[in-house]
């Protein structure tokens, strides 16, 4: 039982933990500032706004000592939400247990270390696939030797249901990836460790609120897991088979209106989890109630917490042998997605495997996401509070002065950059050099691991940003497939249709077609509303010029002023919109840029005055969940700005 | 109003102020009466007439089927351009046109370079559904862009019909293709493509596919009796590899060509074409067939812009 928490400084952090553990909580979820998952330092111009913000900020091993100060980490079992730099921050954990005197062998915890998730849907990668591949296969050859209790990687089928994977996609995509993963660890290792290795691979897996083929789709994961150790990595110890999963329920359906019943989709999609026993979760953590409004603080981690200590406590949930077992409907409906499954996974092989697969993967995702958004726009799927029983009391949970939220002091960032030039005043500067040196050779031959000279990294006091950008440098840059450009058109309906004649007529006004930038500004990598907004953009007729994650405001500007475009939209989830979209304006202004700016976004309310006042022509929010009117809204706004009419001819 | 009007834009594309060239390109995109006048201005500015002769820029045409790997090799080679103090514009164009009329542009080529950089412009436009197809679409922008820099890239993407079309509008055209592809290899076998001034082979990383690719296309390039044309194996990966052979073969083939001559005889074609798209074939026969037409224009000074010889046409038909 945890949640999953961080934030701001190391210290203020480390606080957290030592509380979270005095309530009760059994181990420690790290979550990790956006810089520090995608190998940047805090005072890289892309850091900017987002230091502290969705985690912890961590920059070098003084930070993670001090995030681990008085906390007995032989005991802990410690999960870290991190991806691309998962053997740099693997490292830092290593070092800092090191010189506190603990045993290697005696660490527990898991590395995230999934990056293909990281390319269809969160968006904090930091280097090119093949070369991300080799990372996680050196972080895996290396602690099945030296930290055998950790779990070096955690497979992630939770962020394919974020971005709206189907339950057969979400299968598909992620044994698919584990299969990618797998294949290349074998040739790094010993054949007769090869069955351990299997055993070691664990799943990050989604629960969302339809419970029943939620946990169908968990008794179907084990199954094809099964079969694809025996079948195809011929692993035959039962103890190794075993498929072994933690679960995160969904927040992709979590809603801003009405947030309180958010409570009630959580405690039923925990549920979905832990019903049977022969399809349990080993791990749970819970998001929090207040998620669609903007980052929870302690108590709403703390109600999540009880959750979890009700359904494991009170009830009789643990009691019984698996509940399911002969149950013809919940086989019925495994083996279906089973069969629905295996041939997702055919066309991933088909293709090459997951990595070479991406862009197909993310294709299918944008378009079953577009499915999703339609049929919740056209009232098929049924959100209560959002689209159906929307009238409502106020909700008592948000009078608070804070609004129900968290708010992050916006002087963490200066603060950590201060910390950092000191960090880097302090060390011993050739030793640093060395170490970076040692770093990009042994990149640059593919069959060495990496991990020992990341860990001298570590060790010299090298920075999360120095780190990453010696890598860099050998494996290049990288920016994945957005999958919006071969998502199929949208099929015809009368609100299109009227939307379209909008557009043709806007357009004849300004001379040229309706031209929009949609982008992300930050490093914010969850895309799938900027590229549901691109898409229905050119499905109402519009050019849309698509940039998607990690634009600098001097990109955006740029990118506004030589595409000629009419409207600038942006869209950010990490709460770093009140930094950067000043910065933006800012720079459009400076660029001779009279354009005006949409935002879409997690946004508090108090933040969207701020944003309005400070010169943004509309906020969207989770609550605008219809994206045809958010269309029509722009067109408006186009029209007017530009002085040419919408209204029928 | 004044500082967008064709005159003043055509004298600051001259000065080579960068600033102008977005603007340049909006009010080229402007299909409007009105929009078409100052289009048809602006040309006159940035005529050889005007310019007291062709502009210097190299106009480069880049097309290849989509997931050629296009995009990272014109990153790989605007940073080659850039470190060079070469300024570089590139005009990507994206001809599907889509029954929306929507279109997602930049998706396809997303060039890393960076923002603060003057001396690189990106700008993508969709050509689908304008009257005579990507040539009429991208001319007027490409030679609006070429007084102000030194190098301008017109990307397309698709095989067969694109590099005639981008031929009509560039200096030199390359066509991209990746190792797996056959049809570029069939298509230049079967003359249902022209043969390009160089072929460029990506994902040279991939060794042996590659060297393959090239070796059976310069196979069938002699074969058509065509053993000068270049073929280049490169991999825009890092590290980068055979970008800066192809930036040498790409001058090479400009310094072996007669611009002025290439691109005069562009321009009675385009007139031409244009006269076509807008007034069909009868104008053509008008004017007496289409051999008395060439005639006519070849009897008018080289300097003159697309829109003059336009001109000419129509007052003859």
């Amino acid at each position: 039982m945890r949640t999953y928490a961080g934030h701001s400084s190391a210290r203020e952090s480390n606080e957290l933990y030592r509380r979270n553990l005095s309530k009760g909580q059994t181990g420690l979820s790290v979550a990790f500032d956006l810089p520090t998952q995608t190998g940047y330092d805090p005072d890289h111009e892309l850091s900017r706004g987002e230091v502290g913000k969705v985690g912890v900020s961590i920059a070098h091993k003084g930070d993670m000592h001090e995030l681990l100060d008085g906390i007995p980490l032989d005991e802990m079992n410690t999960s870290m939400t991190i991806n691309a730099t998962a053997a740099w921050l693997l490292a830092l954990y290593l070092t800092v247990a090191e010189e506190n005197g603990v045993e290697r062998g005696s660490l527990q915890g898991t590395t995230q270390n999934d990056i293909i998730k990281e390319f269809l849907s969160r968006g904090t990668y930091a280097f090119p696939p093949e070369p991300s591949m080799r990372l996680i296969a050196d972080t895996i050859a290396f602690t099945v030797e030296e930290v055998p209790q950790w779990n070096p990687v955690n497979i992630c089928s939770y962020h394919l249901q974020e971005a709206g994977a189907t339950p057969v996609q979400e299968i598909a995509y992620s044994l698919s990836t584990a299969t990618a993963v797998l294949d290349r660890v074998r040739e790094r290792v010993a054949p007769e460790d090869f069955p351990r290795v299997f055993g070691r691979i664990s799943f990050f897996v989604n629960a969302g609120i339809r419970l029943v083929e939620e946990h169908a789709k968990l008794r179907a994961m084990g199954e094809l897991w099964e079969g694809l150790g025996r079948e195809r990595y011929g692993v035959d110890d039962d103890r190794y088979l075993r498929f072994r999963y933690g679960v995160q329920v969904n927040s992709l359906g979590l809603t801003e209106a009405q947030p309180e019943n958010n409570i009630i989709r959580i405690v039923l999609e925990a549920l979905a989890v832990t019903m049977g026993r022969s399809a349990r979760a080993r791990a749970l953590q819970l998001p929090a109630w207040n998620e669609a409004l903007g980052l929870p603080r302690a108590w709403d981690q703390q109600w999540s917490l009880r959750i979890q200590q009700i359904l494991a406590y009170e009830t009789d949930l643990l009691e019984y042998p698996d509940i399911f077992e002969g149950s013809k409907v919940m086989e019925g409906l495994a083996a279906e997605l089973v069969t629905g499954a295996r041939e997702e996974m055919a066309a991933v092989a088909e293709r090459g495997g997951a990595v070479e697969a991406v862009p197909y993967m993310k294709t299918r995702m944008v378009e079953s996401h577009r499915e999703r958004m339609r049929r919740i726009e056209s009232g098929e799927l049924k959100v209560v509070g959002q689209n159906v029983y929307t009238a409502a009391e106020a909700s008592p949970l948000q009078e608070g002065e804070d609004g129900g939220i968290l708010h992050v002091d916006a002087a963490v960032e200066r603060s950590a950059i201060d910390a950092l030039d000191e960090w880097r005043a302090g060390r011993d500067a050739g030793a640093v050099e060395e170490a970076i040196a040692q770093l990009g050779r042994a990149a640059a031959d593919p069959g060495e691991n990496l991990m020992p000279c990341t860990l001298a990294a570590a060790r010299a006091g090298v920075t999360t940003g120095e780190w990453a950008a010696a890598l860099r440098d050998v494996f290049g840059e990288y920016r994945a497939p957005t999958g919006v450009g071969d998502a199929a058109a949208a099929p015809s309906d009368d609100a299109l249709s009227a939307l379209r004649d909008r557009v043709e007529r806007v357009s004849e006004g300004l001379g040229r077609r309706v031209k929009i930038l949609v982008g992300k500004p930050g490093l914010d990598g969850h895309s799938n509303g900027a590229e549901q907004i691109a898409v229905r953009a050119r499905d109402a007729g519009m050019d849309v010029v698509y940039e998607g994650i990690r634009l600098t405001p001097a990109r955006i500007a740029r990118t506004a002023v030589d595409e000629g475009v009419h409207v600038v939209g942006l869209s950010i989830l990490s709460g770093s919109h009140a930094e950067l979209i000043p910065i933006v304006l800012n720079e459009l202004e400076e660029a001779g840029a009279n354009v005006p700016v949409v935002v879409g976004g997690i946004i508090p309310a108090a933040d969207e005055a701020a944003l309005l006042e400070a010169g943004v022509a509309r906020v969207y929010t989770p609550k605008d969940f219809e994206i045809s009117r958010i269309m029509g809204d722009i067109v408006d706004l186009v029209a007017e700005h530009y002085g040419v009419t919408a209204a029928p001819a | 109003m004044s500082a967008d009007s064709p005159k003043e834009l055509g004298l600051r594309l001259r000065e080579r102020d960068r600033s102008a060239a977005p603007r340049a390109l909006n009010l080229i995109e402007d299909r409007s009466p009105r929009g078409r006048e100052a289009a048809a201005a602006l040309a006159g500015e940035v005529s050889p007439a005007a310019l007291g002769g062709e502009a210097p820029a190299h106009l480069v045409g880049v097309t290849g089927p989509p997931g050629s790997g296009k995009s990272t090799l014109l990153g790989a080679l605007v940073a080659h351009w850039r470190e060079r103090g070469r300024t570089v514009a590139v005009l990507a164009v994206d001809p599907s046109s889509k029954r929306s009329g929507g279109s997602l542009l930049a998706d396809r080529v997303r060039i890393e370079h960076d923002p603060r950089d003057d001396g690189v412009l990106i700008r993508s436009t969709a050509a689908g559904g304008r009257l005579g197809g990507l040539a009429a679409a991208t001319r007027e922008a490409a030679d609006a862009l070429a007084p102000a820099f030194d190098i301008v890239v017109v990307e397309t993407v698709g095989v067969g019909q694109s590099e005639t079309d981008v031929e009509e509008v560039c200096d030199t055209v390359a066509v991209v293709v990746q190792p797996a592809s056959g049809d570029v290899l069939q298509f230049l076998k079967a003359g249902i493509m022209e043969v390009p001034d160089v072929l460029v082979v990506t994902k040279a990383d991939l060794g042996e596919a590659a060297r393959r690719a090239q070796r059976d296309l310069s196979a069938a390039l002699a074969a058509l009796g065509s053993r000068d044309v270049p073929v280049l194996a490169v991999s825009s990966l890092a590290p980068p590899e055979g970008i800066e052979e192809l930036a040498r073969a790409l001058e090479a083939h400009r310094e072996r060509t007669d611009v002025g001559e290439r691109r005069l005889r562009s321009r009675r074609l385009s007139a031409l074409r244009e006269l076509v798209a807008e007034h069909g074939e009868g104008a053509v026969r008008k004017l007496g067939g289409r051999r008395e037409a060439e005639r006519l224009l070849s009897t008018r000074p080289p300097e003159e812009s697309v829109s003059d010889l336009l001109r000419v046409l129509e007052a003859g038909a």
